[in-house]
């Protein structure tokens, strides 16, 4: 009948990708963002040796929990803040260039987080 | 009786003003009177050119919905006292509407929108009356039941910030209204309606702000209907990605059989 | 084909003459306690991508040795790093809690043909929530 436009299916698919980093931003991240970037630092708790960490990162679960950590919430915030750019400052116009920018950054990311676990 | 509660109203007249204005009336604030109420005591006793729409009175016809104070209420449910008394009580137009007088919007767009999303039984090779009425158990009903109490008042449209912002957007009502047939095992028609569901301007569109849900006077929910749909359309997806040609169903788990 | 074209044209009604229409403003989030709370959610994903982009630099540090990570930790403890990550904590906060909360209107769980209350629903996510947090600080934490 009629015939479903191509955007609308990659839509879905984009959907998920947010879906799932917003799972894995909201479970993973707070405790992750509360140790690294306020406990430690401000001395709460005590910093974890280097040594301890090498010891962590060994462990190839470590190194893919790390890369799910960063991949898929980056592929949240890219659809996220593509529709926070087009509803909160009415530029849907630039259509493009945001789709662009947001995904483009999230496979950045994804490749940088791959290239640098799997060289540790 | 003493009591008085001023409304400031939005006023409009297409052929003398450029843009609304407002209105002030006294009004006597009753204990049973309602927001509609005081619109129909200004009518009758102090200026007859005003203009709104109502019906029922009761909450069910979904003509009376306006803004009371930024907020999209019915007005035959919006008691004057819960503003106190002596408060001024604006009522405008409902939101995002174009205006056609007064308190009066057009519904056109949104009648199209509901239209495009065929809301109504979908069964090709329906099965003659003779063979007896289509069974349905408590559970499908339920499935269902709380996305069909929609009254079409559009107060969740003037709500929704998307429906603001893009005038092609589909809106909440519609959508909800479209994913109570979908989820109707009576009706075959989810199929036909996924090219105007799935789409951009369809539940894609929607960034679950929540203030549907939050003014709809029935209860329904049309933002938990919207996410519902999007978990199903992208999952099917997913199915027309693994299975490229077979799959051409419809993208729910709830058979027709 | 031809009923659909026809719903096409009467899409919108953009320019009749006499209907009063009104822009919605950039700032209409502003106006908005509940638009303001939205808007706050949606901008929580800035504060992803901020964790994502530290988490990398801190990677590369990493993978430079000691010395190298010693200065990218000290790099944290300047009071703008550690205001930058209070900020972007709450926000993260704002997210998971949003999120937790409005899973269960997304996906409605039903039991017998009922639907199950919100709050159960929401509250494996919570015990999850705070049983993989408890894990990675202990992971961390423990000396080996």
């Amino acid at each position: 009948m009629s015939e479903t436009p191509k955007k609308a299916s990659n839509e879905g698919f984009l959907w998920l990708l947010f879906s799932a980093g917003g799972v894995v931003a909201a479970i993973l991240i707070p405790i992750q963002l509360f140790l690294f970037g306020l406990a430690f630092p401000l001395g709460w708790l005590p910093q974890p040796s280097y040594d301890h960490l090498v010891y962590l990162m060994s462990s190839p679960w470590v190194r893919l929990y790390l890369f799910v950590m960063c991949s898929l919430p980056l592929f949240h915030w890219a659809h996220r803040f593509r529709f926070t750019l087009y509803d909160g400052l009415q530029v849907k116009h630039l259509n493009e260039v945001i789709f662009a920018f947001c995904y483009g950054g999230a496979l950045v990311g994804t490749v940088l987080a791959a290239y640098l676990l799997l060289s540790i | 009786m003493a009591d008085k509660i001023v409304l400031e109203i939005a006023r409009y007249a297409p052929e003398r003003d450029d843009k609304p204005s407002f209105q002030s009336f006294e009004v006597p604030l009753r204990k049973e009177w309602v927001v509609l109420d005081a619109l129909n005591y200004i009518k009758d006793k102090v200026d007859g050119t005003l203009t709104y729409r109502w019906s029922c009175r009761m909450g069910i016809c979904g003509s009376c919905g306006m803004m009371v104070n930024g907020e999209p209420k019915l007005t035959c449910a919006t008691f004057l006292t819960s503003y106190g008394n002596n408060a001024t009580v604006r009522v405008e137009p409902l939101r995002y509407f174009p205006v056609i007088r007064d308190l009066v919007t057009a519904l056109s767009d949104f009648l199209v929108k509901l239209q495009k999303v065929k809301p109504w039984l979908i069964h090709p090779n329906q099965p003659p009356l003779s063979a007896g009425e289509f069974l349905q158990t408590p559970e499908q009903l339920d499935l269902y039941k709380q996305f069909s109490m929609c009254i079409n008042c559009t107060l969740c449209y003037a709500a929704c910030p998307v429906v603001g912002l893009d005038q092609e957007f589909v809106g909440p009502a519609a959508l909800a209204l479209a994913q109570r047939y979908n989820l109707d095992n009576r009706d075959q028609g989810s199929a036909e309606r996924l090219a105007t569901l799935a789409h951009p301007d369809g539940i894609w569109g929607c960034t679950f702000v929540g203030e549907c849900t939050r003014v709809c006077p029935k209860h329904v929910d049309p933002a938990g209907a919207i996410q519902q749909y999007k978990l199903t359309a992208a999952l099917d997806w997913v199915k027309s990605f693994i299975l490229p040609r077979g799959h051409k169903d419809a993208p729910q788990e709830t058979a027709h059989d | 084909m031809t009923e659909m074209s026809e719903l096409n044209q009467a899409a919108h009604t953009e320019f009749h003459p006499r209907w009063y229409r009104k822009r919605l403003s950039t700032w209409w989030w502003l106006g908005e306690w509940h638009y303001l709370v939205f808007i706050l959610r949606e901008l929580s994903s800035l504060s992803v991508a901020w964790f994502v982009g530290l988490t990398l630099f801190q990677l590369r540090a990493f993978m430079r040795g000691p010395d190298s990570y010693g200065r990218f930790t000290d790099t944290l403890q300047s009071p703008i790093m550690i205001a930058l990550n209070l900020i972007a904590f709450c926000f993260i906060m704002l997210h998971a809690i949003t999120w937790f909360n409005l899973a269960p209107r997304a996906m409605p769980v039903r039991v017998g043909g009922k639907r199950v209350p919100e709050f159960l629903v929401a509250a494996p996510n919570y015990v999850l929530w705070i049983a993989v947090s408890a894990f990675v600080a202990w992971l961390l934490l423990r000396t080996s």
